[in-house]
């Protein structure tokens, strides 16, 4: 028996769904007064790290809390604990097979375990991963990124989805300048091939270099709330 | 793999849209700046799409180009490879107007 189609015209975005939730989401941190930075990188480029140092420059004036995304493990979550700041950790795991990055509903899900009004800036670590995040809005003020000099000067040109969403580029690890062939130059000029003006600071979670012009950019976004 | 959670809203979309009927084929448009792997998109779509109204479906994706238009001398062009530059003045300065598209365009369905 032959049956006939019929075409239905539906126009809807895919990612209306994940959207709508990241509003809702930027609802809930801005009643709460809560600013959002989602940072981003690939894996072992160093989030954690600088976030440690992060956590150490800024605990004493401002309230800070985590939200960690990792595909399995609470590592992470282990390694802050000893700043006694409000922390969750989200595991994407229980997703289809481990999502390799956070969307809003799973920031959703550990935002009721964070106490927001306590909080002035909510860091949002994702998994590490340089294409998948970029994709998923989860209601953040700000994208920043974090870029190890290990990963070579090339992959703006490969990831661009991320590098163009990225209103901060943190260019790290470059305590190791001077051991590598990294070209910096080059790099730069990738990067502002796909995100022309975004602004960039190096940094390395080893010495602290950076960490304080990191801060500084980050104080006056705040200040823009 | 963000091609999987695409293709679970793509399949979640098409099951809803498909009030009760079966689902023959989805059509998609995927902007070219998406970063989106059609057979990756393919692969996920017919594994997530087992068991729903959408099982056995074809996915049919429309690339669309990136095209932007310059602030510099505001002619609009169409936007190659990285980096996106206007073919008319070679500026970076530009308002994307095509080429991140994501959405389900069309369904077909049985008659029922």
């Amino acid at each position: 028996m032959h049956r006939t189609a019929v075409k239905k015209v539906v126009r809807e975005n895919v990612l209306d769904a994940n959207d709508t939730l990241a509003n809702a989401n930027r609802d809930v941190f801005d009643r709460a007064g809560t600013f959002t930075i989602n940072m981003m990188s690939s894996p072992g480029a160093g989030k954690t790290a600088l976030l440690e140092r992060t956590l150490e420059r800024l605990r004493d004036q401002l309230r800070l809390g985590v939200l960690e995304g990792d595909v399995q493990t609470t590592l992470d979550a282990d390694r802050l604990a000893r700043f006694h700041i409000p922390l969750v950790q989200v595991n994407t795991d229980p997703g289809f097979g481990g999502e390799c990055h956070l969307d809003a509903n799973m920031v959703r899900s550990g935002l009721s375990e964070l106490p927001l009004d306590d909080i002035d800036i909510l860091i949002i670590e994702n998994v590490g991963n340089l294409v998948c995040p970029a994709e998923f809005r989860v209601g953040e003020d700000v994208r920043v990124m974090v870029y190890s000099i290990t990963e070579g000067e090339e992959k703006p040109l490969k990831y661009p989805l991320m590098f163009r969403s990225a209103d901060l580029v943190l260019i790290n690890k470059v305590d190791l300048l001077e051991h590598l062939d990294f070209d910096l130059e080059q790099f730069l000029g990738n990067l502002d091939a796909v995100n022309p003006g975004v602004k960039t600071v190096l940094t390395s979670a080893q010495t602290g270099r950076g960490v304080d012009e990191w801060c500084d950019w980050l104080g006056k976004r705040l200040e823009k709330v | 793999m963000h091609e999987l959670s695409i293709a679970e809203s793509v399949v979640r979309i098409a099951s809803r849209q498909a009030e009760g009927r079966r689902v023959t084929k989805v059509q998609m448009k995927v902007g070219y700046l998406r970063q989106v792997v059609p057979s990756a998109l393919t692969f996920g779509f017919g594994l997530l799409a087992e068991g729903t109204p959408v099982e056995g479906a074809e996915l049919e994706m429309e690339q669309i180009p990136a095209e932007g238009r310059c602030r510099g001398c505001g002619i609009e062009s169409r936007l190659g490879s990285f980096p996106l530059q206007c073919e008319e003045c070679g500026g970076f300065d530009l308002e994307i107007l095509k080429g991140e598209e994501l959405m389900v365009e069309s369904l077909e369905l049985e008659e029922a």
